[in-house]
């Protein structure tokens, strides 16, 4: 097994992982996380397919990808983490 | 350096402008809104006539052609799509104008304007987009701008649609920006001109049903619908109709456009892309039947609908294709502007009667008559009765596949159509019985300057059926569907 396979395997099992849990758990903090592992793994796919063998450099490009997806995901998490803390309040309030 | 003031940058930096003062200056927001979405609308004008003189416009931004730069492009399908969510998202303000102007929707008021001019933004960015990985970035754009107009009115159920929503945006998302980083990785080029020709690898095929899924996830095509009836169901009136009129088609416009530049995968799959079409229409139709709430009802209809467009785009295989994506367009158009008008009547018929129980609505004494004509309008655009834009949209669907002998996807339109005739008269008996309550008739109609907005795109829808060779020639400038341009 070269290094860039395993590396690759890694990134497609993480991303697996992170499926999974994004449609079966239950729990609502449980799928942010579980998105924010998938995203993890599309990432890592992404940075290995950039990588070249030495003395070869990265391509850089998918790099940039990678760091635009990141910053999205920061903001989509925030909205996402936004939207679970009102449905808790709301709620509360209608149990009260 | 001069700075070059073109209709195609205008049309994306006004409304992201337009936006970002609405945000800061919330008492002015309304004001802001409709002179940024006037604005917009005269870029697209103008961007308009010029395509109609010079055929399609390339802007590369800066200077910076691809593939070091982004170019943005506009031809007779961009414009076409402007041009609709330009008209479509005016006549929505103006409903929204009415719909939110009671003292209690002072804080819907206040975010309704930046969110939607955010929205605008995207997909007008969409639409002019010539690169894979700018259409992931706006299509994002749309995404957070979508969510917030979700769950606007903030009720509990709209608050749970929209996380929903949310969960499968980000999931459709990151599906997207795989398969692009993979079509990098294969072809170092993420501009469509460089895609053009590829050999259609399976790794390539791959990294396209990547994209493919995550858009169906965003466009909401059977079976990764699951996010979009409570979504739409439960939003406010205005944001159900740009959501459902055009958010939705952005994706849409995203797996035409792939098919326009990407190579042919196979038979096989085109035809798996129509089934999972053929099974929105089926199951949209049927879950539309059963419906209890009026927005529930027209939600489940727009899941069948999108169904319909994959239909026709996989109406006749390979050989169809480069007709196919014309019947695919109209549709697209035509659904735009008939859904958006049935959303803002069937808010209208909820204000008015205080309830969308779709059992209920002829028991009340109060006959939102205009709204409700409105509604049948919109009904026989979408359900596709001649002159209207649905008709000319199904035959042309159903001309190219009996043409190519896929007797099939005849089949499914005309069961869809059955369908969709079934479920809305389930609306009709309601608006036409009079004798379950006696109060007297013309006592109160419930007209209203609201209804205006709403009965405009529904006329709409109906008239442009009649304008459908002009548009249908439009759509084609610039654009050698299946030839590299």
């Amino acid at each position: 097994m070269t290094p860039d396979l395993i590396y690759g395997l890694t990134g497609i099992a993480v991303f697996g992982i992170g499926l999974v849990g994004a449609l079966c758990a239950l729990d609502r903090l449980r799928r942010v996380l579980a998105l924010k592992l998938c995203s993890v793994g599309a990432g890592f796919l992404l940075v290995v397919g950039a990588w070249r063998a030495p003395p070869g450099v990265p391509d850089p490009v998918p790099h940039a990808l990678v760091i635009t997806g990141i910053v999205v995901m920061v903001s989509a998490t925030a909205v996402a983490l936004a939207l679970i803390r009102r449905l808790q309040t709301l709620e509360a309030e209608d149990e009260r | 350096m001069s700075v070059d003031l073109s209709p195609i940058t205008l049309a994306i930096f006004v409304p992201l402008f337009g936006a970002i003062m609405a945000f800061l200056l919330p008492r002015a927001a309304s004001v802001i809104g409709l002179a940024t979405l006037a604005l917009t609308t005269g870029a697209v004008i103008w961007l308009a006539r010029a395509v109609l003189t010079g055929g399609a416009v390339v802007l590369p931004l800066g200077g910076w052609g691809a593939p070091l730069g982004i170019d943005l492009r506009a031809d007779g399908l961009s414009v076409a799509m402007l041009g609709l969510t330009c008209a479509v998202g005016f006549l929505v303000s103006v409903a929204a104008l009415d719909s939110l102007k009671g003292a209690q929707q002072a804080r819907q008021r206040q975010y309704f304007w930046p969110l939607w001019l955010l929205l605008l933004t995207g997909m007008n960015g969409v639409y002019l987009g010539t690169d894979i990985f700018n259409l992931y970035v706006m299509i994002e754009v749309i995404a957070l701008a979508a969510v917030g107009l979700t769950v606007l009115s903030g009720s509990r159920a709209a608050v749970q649609a929209g996380l929903e929503y949310m969960y499968a945006s980000i999931l459709g998302a990151l599906l997207f920006l795989m398969g692009v980083g993979f079509i990098y990785l294969q072809l170092g080029r993420l501009d469509f001109a460089g895609l053009t020709g590829a050999e259609p690898t399976g790794a390539l095929i791959a990294a396209l049903a990547l994209m493919f899924v995550g858009l169906a996830l965003k466009t909401a095509l059977f079976p990764l619908h699951f996010w979009l009836p409570a979504a739409h169901a439960n939003a406010t009136a205005p944001a159900s109709a740009l959501l459902s009129g055009l958010v939705v088609k952005a994706a849409l416009y995203i797996v035409l456009r792939l098919a326009q530049y990407m190579p042919f995968p196979s038979e096989t799959l085109l035809t798996l892309v129509g089934l999972m079409g053929a099974g929105a229409v089926i199951w949209g139709g049927i879950q539309a039947l059963r419906a209890e709430r009026l927005k529930l009802l027209v939600a489940w209809s727009t899941v069948a609908q999108i169904g319909l467009i994959f239909v026709a785009f996989a109406r006749a295989g390979e050989v169809g294709l480069p007709e196919s994506w014309k019947a695919a367009a109209l549709l697209i158009l035509a659904h735009g502007i008939a859904k958006a008008a049935m959303f803002l009547a069937a808010g209208r018929i909820k204000d008015e009667i205080g309830h969308d129980v779709i059992r209920d609505l002829d028991r009340s004494p109060i006959r939102p008559t205009l709204a409700q004509f409105t509604f049948a309008l919109a009904a026989i655009s979408l359900i596709g009765l001649p002159p209207s834009l649905g008709f000319i949209g199904k035959w042309s669907l159903m001309e190219g596949a009996m043409a190519a002998g896929y007797w099939h996807w005849v089949a499914v339109t005309m069961a869809g159509t059955l369908m969709s005739v079934a479920y809305f008269s389930r609306v009709f008996a309601g608006f036409l019985r009079f004798d379950r309550v006696r109060a007297p008739v013309g006592e109160h109609q419930g007209w209203a300057l609201a209804d205006a907005a709403p009965l405009t795109l529904a006329l709409a829808a109906i008239g442009l059926g009649l304008l459908a060779a002009p548009i249908l020639g439009f759509i084609e400038i610039g654009y050698p569907f299946g030839v590299a341009p």
